[in-house]
């Protein structure tokens, strides 16, 4: 089972990761990073394949993928 | 733990300057995964537009010089012909290279100069806050055509990938988009194969991404992926154009024999 950890301080909160996972493992955060930015949040409780669709979708490069 | 995926070196760890669900992030992202995957950060050389992407140079590192608007393939065929050995690529909007770069992109395809470009095209002009481009869609809102874009007085999108395809010079043609992760990832097949077209001495190769720019076409990064599907490809439909390595058959078009 792989984990995914984003980078708070390079999200967005633009959504492009979120309808890409096949698990529904990400979410909007109510956590305003410090520029201000809505941010994602990885759901602990949920899996992940380490498929990469939502890394291969950011354009901020936020997103890490561990096995 | 062992990392599936962390961020490419060759992309500096700086917050961009993109609004969110920006096209340019992940196509830059893709070009520093691919520069580090071939080792040739060290020998590889872009040429930054006038654009939103006008600041390339702080996200990419490798050398990178800066062009007036709609002229880095002509710098870049100074650059390549003085470092025949070297990768070196222009990144252009549609502005700076279908509007006021037109001449350049036409001519380096026309003198099949050893380069590659990528052209992002967003059909609009993000940095001077979305105003008509060369390949807005008909109907599309901007800020100069309110009502939509009519052709009777704003013509018609164009469309360069098959307009360079008539050219002898041009070895490598391709449109894909940012759409979805597998349209990510034939993104980066085609940019490879771009830069394998100017390694191997194939002569001049052009990718054309279809990339969202979610501000100024007013809608959520979410939404822009769609429209890219469902309406940008209706105009500017995906496909190889042109291939040096086989016979291509152009979307819409007749087959190609390079
Ligand atoms: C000689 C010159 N003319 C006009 C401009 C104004 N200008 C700056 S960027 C731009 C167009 C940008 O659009 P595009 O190339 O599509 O890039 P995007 O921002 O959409 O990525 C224009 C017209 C300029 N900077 N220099
Ligand atoms: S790697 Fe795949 S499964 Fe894991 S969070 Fe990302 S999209 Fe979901
Ligand atoms: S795609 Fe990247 S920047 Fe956008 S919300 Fe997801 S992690 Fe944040
Ligand atoms: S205006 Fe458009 S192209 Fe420019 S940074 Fe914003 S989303 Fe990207
Ligand atoms: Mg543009």
């Amino acid at each position: 089972m792989a984990r995914v950890s984003i980078d708070v301080g390079f999200c967005k909160g633009c959504e492009l990761c979120i309808p890409f996972c096949p698990h529904d493992s990400l979410t909007m955060s109510r956590h305003l990073n410090e520029h201000g930015l809505p941010t994602v949040y990885f759901k602990e409780d949920h899996p992940c394949s380490g498929c990469r669709y939502c890394a291969v979708m950011c354009p901020e490069a936020a997103i890490e993928i561990f096995k | 733990m062992q990392a599936l995926y962390s961020a490419p070196e060759t992309l500096i760890r700086t917050p961009s300057h993109y609004c969110p669900g920006c096209g340019h992030g992940i196509a830059h992202r893709l070009l520093a995964e691919i520069i580090d995957e071939w080792g040739i950060r060290g020998k590889t050389i872009g040429l930054a537009p006038v654009g939103c992407s006008v600041l390339a140079y702080n996200y990419l590192d490798i050398d990178m010089c800066e062009a007036a608007h709609g002229r880095p393939p002509a710098i870049a065929t100074g650059i390549k012909r003085v470092h025949p050995d070297n990768v070196v690529f222009t990144y252009q909007g549609d502005g700076d290279l279908a509007a006021i770069g037109m001449a350049e992109i036409v001519h380096a395809a026309s003198r099949a100069e050893n380069i590659t470009v990528i052209f992002i095209n967003n059909a609009i002009y993000g940095m001077t806050n979305g105003q008509l481009a060369p390949t807005t869609l008909l109907n599309q809102r901007t800020t100069t055509t309110p009502e939509g874009r009519n052709p009777l007085t704003h013509g018609y999108p164009i469309r360069i990938c098959e307009l360079l395809a008539t050219l002898e010079g041009a070895s490598f043609l391709a449109r894909t988009s940012l759409s979805s992760p597998k349209d990510v990832l034939q993104t980066k097949e085609a940019l490879k194969k771009g830069f394998k077209t100017q390694i191997e001495k194939k002569g001049f190769s052009l990718i054309e991404v279809l990339a969202p720019c979610p501000v100024y076409w007013r809608m959520s990064p979410v939404e822009s992926l769609k429209f890219i599907e469902e309406k940008m490809t209706q105009t500017f439909p995906l496909g190889v154009f042109k291939d040096w390595e086989k016979t291509v058959s152009a979307p819409g078009g007749q087959a190609t024999k390079v």
